[in-house]
């Protein structure tokens, strides 16, 4: 299926879908939205991109917040349809809402080692040299809740699942809500995420408040160095959204008409 | 929003002559969702309609005043006259009593006075510059409800529910005081939400589950941040499957601010209250019908299951007021005409923290 005219997210994240392999292969995408302007759409837009462009890739999406009827209607809406692709398993949806890992010590790490073993296993399946894999997670801070807040063991799982981006080539993508973490003294596992990130997109409300018009606004920071004209400084691009059923707008601020 | 708001009215339409018969307590909402009543026709017309089955409300109390449970109780009491079984968990000694404070419907007979009395009543009060503000959501909702009555009802604070509306229902009222740990109360749940699996197109009935005052320090699991934490999250993935709305209101206050807003990330639809103070003189200057004022009501989330389309209302502030002390309305804020005399009350609008945050009016 074609896509359709880049627009200015995919820009920002640099998404061609002609480029082969993908321009976020072995990258870690994360995002960070806050209670008034949730940053989900943004999973739904590079889903959607990811699954329409590349008839090779493939997605492993750990759902923490919503069970899959819940994406399958908002991609079918994108025009993009989740449940063939399963049956394709192009889109391997694992369903962690009522994961939970009884209590901290021993029993997390073994509960987070089976999942990321769960992972390696899908992928050992696929053949990384013609495959495009995006790993998926729809929310760290639940993960966190799941494994009764041992963010050091959550940590360790993130690491893991970033040591396949280098292995495989895989592009991973997480969501986590920054908020959450403002009033901490040292927030590790945010301050780390962060760090680590190859491109982080802040999603935020505007300052001024809701509006009907535009959602919010958001900040990509692509910390890309290499390219082809040698190494280039950390480009930031901001811009605000409106997000509607079937497409999200982007636009410069105060380019709304 | 206007287009998700007119596919889900054209849904009801579609659907209403099957669901109306079947059971009055439910209507079809946008994007493959069932809706049923808060108990408050107002708050369910700011929120589209309901709440969703399946979602998550939670309700941020006030340390200072109760509100919360003027909104519980019309929650419960609407319910059980859907006769919609109930689970009710508190930290008080005596949860069951607390069913005996539920507000009865009001009857048919002063059914036409308060719709004719509040419109006459707006018509004369409000200054023109701020009519524009009123209307629309109300004629929204007159299209949606599409004549169904028994949906919402208003109810009659003064009033107690007769006895009829208890027997022969499932109630379940427990007392969270006396847990050391919330597995009973996840169990208690689990078990009650297994009553309502999301099994296909009928649905027979929808349960409500209504926890008062979650974390509040009463209960002896209240210093354990990430067990409540999780309790929340799989509370919340249980009802994501089964045909139920649950309700938790919670004092902020009380939990670490990283806690709390865990709490409310996890909210599908998300509610506070604030108390408003007695004698406020400058706040009194400012809003009309200050006297009638009992709190303030914020939005701050409105659920989206299947959608990615966030629900920006008109406002986010409103008002709780008691019509005729008796039935529950809100109402948007509306600020007082500039009066001629005080040329400072402009500037002071800006300090009032209540009128910041209604959104329409900073624009």
């Amino acid at each position: 299926m074609e896509y359709d005219a880049l627009n200015l997210l995919d820009e920002a994240l640099s998404l061609n879908s002609q480029a082969k392999p993908s321009s976020l292969c072995g990258r870690f995408l994360l995002v960070e939205d806050c209670v008034e302007t949730s940053g989900a759409f943004v999973l739904h837009h590079l889903l959607k991109w990811s699954l329409s462009s590349h008839p090779s890739s493939v997605v492993i999406f750990l759902a923490f917040s919503h069970p899959f009827v819940h994406y399958d209607r908002i991609l079918r809406k994108l025009g993009c349809n989740l449940a063939a692709q399963r049956d394709n398993s192009r889109f391997i949806f694992i369903d962690m809402l009522l994961f939970h890992i009884p209590d901290e010590g021993k029993a997390s790490q073994d509960g987070l080692l089976t999942l990321f073993e769960k992972i390696q296993e899908v992928i050992s399946t696929l053949d990384p040299a013609s495959n495009d894999i995006i790993i998926m997670i729809d929310d760290i801070s639940l993960l966190e809740v799941a494994s009764n807040g041992s963010s050091n063991d959550v940590l360790d799982f993130l690491h893991y699942c970033l040591t396949l981006t280098s292995e495989y080539g895989c592009t991973f993508v997480a969501l986590d809500h920054k908020d959450i973490y403002l009033n901490e003294e040292r927030p590790m596992l945010t301050l780390e995420m962060e760090y680590l990130a190859d491109i982080l997109v802040k999603v935020e409300p505007l300052a001024t408040g809701l509006a009907k018009d535009v959602h919010g606004q958001l900040m990509v920071l692509n910390k890309e160095i290499h390219n082809r004209h040698g190494s280039s400084p950390i480009k930031v691009h901001k811009f605000q959204f409106k997000i509607k059923e079937n497409v999200i707008e982007y636009f410069y601020p105060g380019t709304k008409s | 929003m206007a287009a998700t708001k007119t596919r889900g009215s054209s849904f009801s339409r579609n659907l209403s002559a099957v669901t109306s018969t079947q059971n009055p307590g439910l209507k079809h909402g946008p994007n493959g969702t069932m809706l049923l009543s808060s108990g408050i026709p107002d708050l369910d017309k700011m929120l589209g309609g309901g709440f969703s089955l399946g979602s998550l409300v939670m309700i941020m109390e006030d340390a200072e005043a109760p509100h919360h449970m003027l909104l519980l109780r019309n929650f419960m009491s609407q319910g059980l006259v859907h006769k919609q079984p109930l689970l009710y968990a508190s930290p008080t000694r005596d949860p069951k009593g607390f069913l005996g404070t539920l507000p009865s419907p009001k009857t048919l007979k002063d059914d036409t006075s308060r719709g004719h009395d509040s419109n006459n009543e707006k018509d004369l009060r409000i200054a023109w510059q701020y009519k524009k503000y009123f209307g629309e959501p109300q004629l929204n909702v007159n299209a949606s409800n599409g004549g169904k009555h028994d949906y919402s009802n208003d109810f009659d604070l003064r009033k107690p529910l007769e006895r009829q509306f208890f027997s022969g229902l499932p109630i379940e009222c427990v007392s969270i005081q006396d847990f050391t740990s919330l597995a009973p109360l996840q169990d208690l749940c689990a078990k009650f939400l297994a009553q309502f699996p999301r099994t296909g197109v009928s649905i027979s009935s929808a349960g409500r589950i209504a926890i008062q005052s979650f974390c509040s320090p009463q209960c002896k699991y209240s210093n354990m941040e990430w067990h409540m934490l999780s309790f929340i999250r799989s509370l919340k993935s249980m009802t994501r499957t089964s045909n139920a709305v649950v309700v938790v209101t919670f004092p902020p206050s009380l939990l670490s601010p990283s806690c709390s807003k865990r709490l409310q990330h996890m909210a599908d639809t998300l509610l506070s209250v604030k108390a408003i103070p007695d004698e406020d003189k400058e706040m009194e200057k400012l809003l009309t019908g200050y006297q009638d004022m009992v709190g303030l009501l914020n939005v701050h989330k409105v659920a989206r299951l299947n959608t990615q389309v966030p629900v920006i209302l008109e406002a986010t502030t409103f008002s709780i007021k008691l019509q005729k002390r008796r039935f529950l309305v809100l109402e948007c804020l509306n600020q007082a005409p500039v009066d001629g005399s005080s040329g400072s009350s402009y500037g002071k609008s800006g300090t009032c923290s209540g009128s910041t945050k209604a959104g329409p009016l900073d624009f």
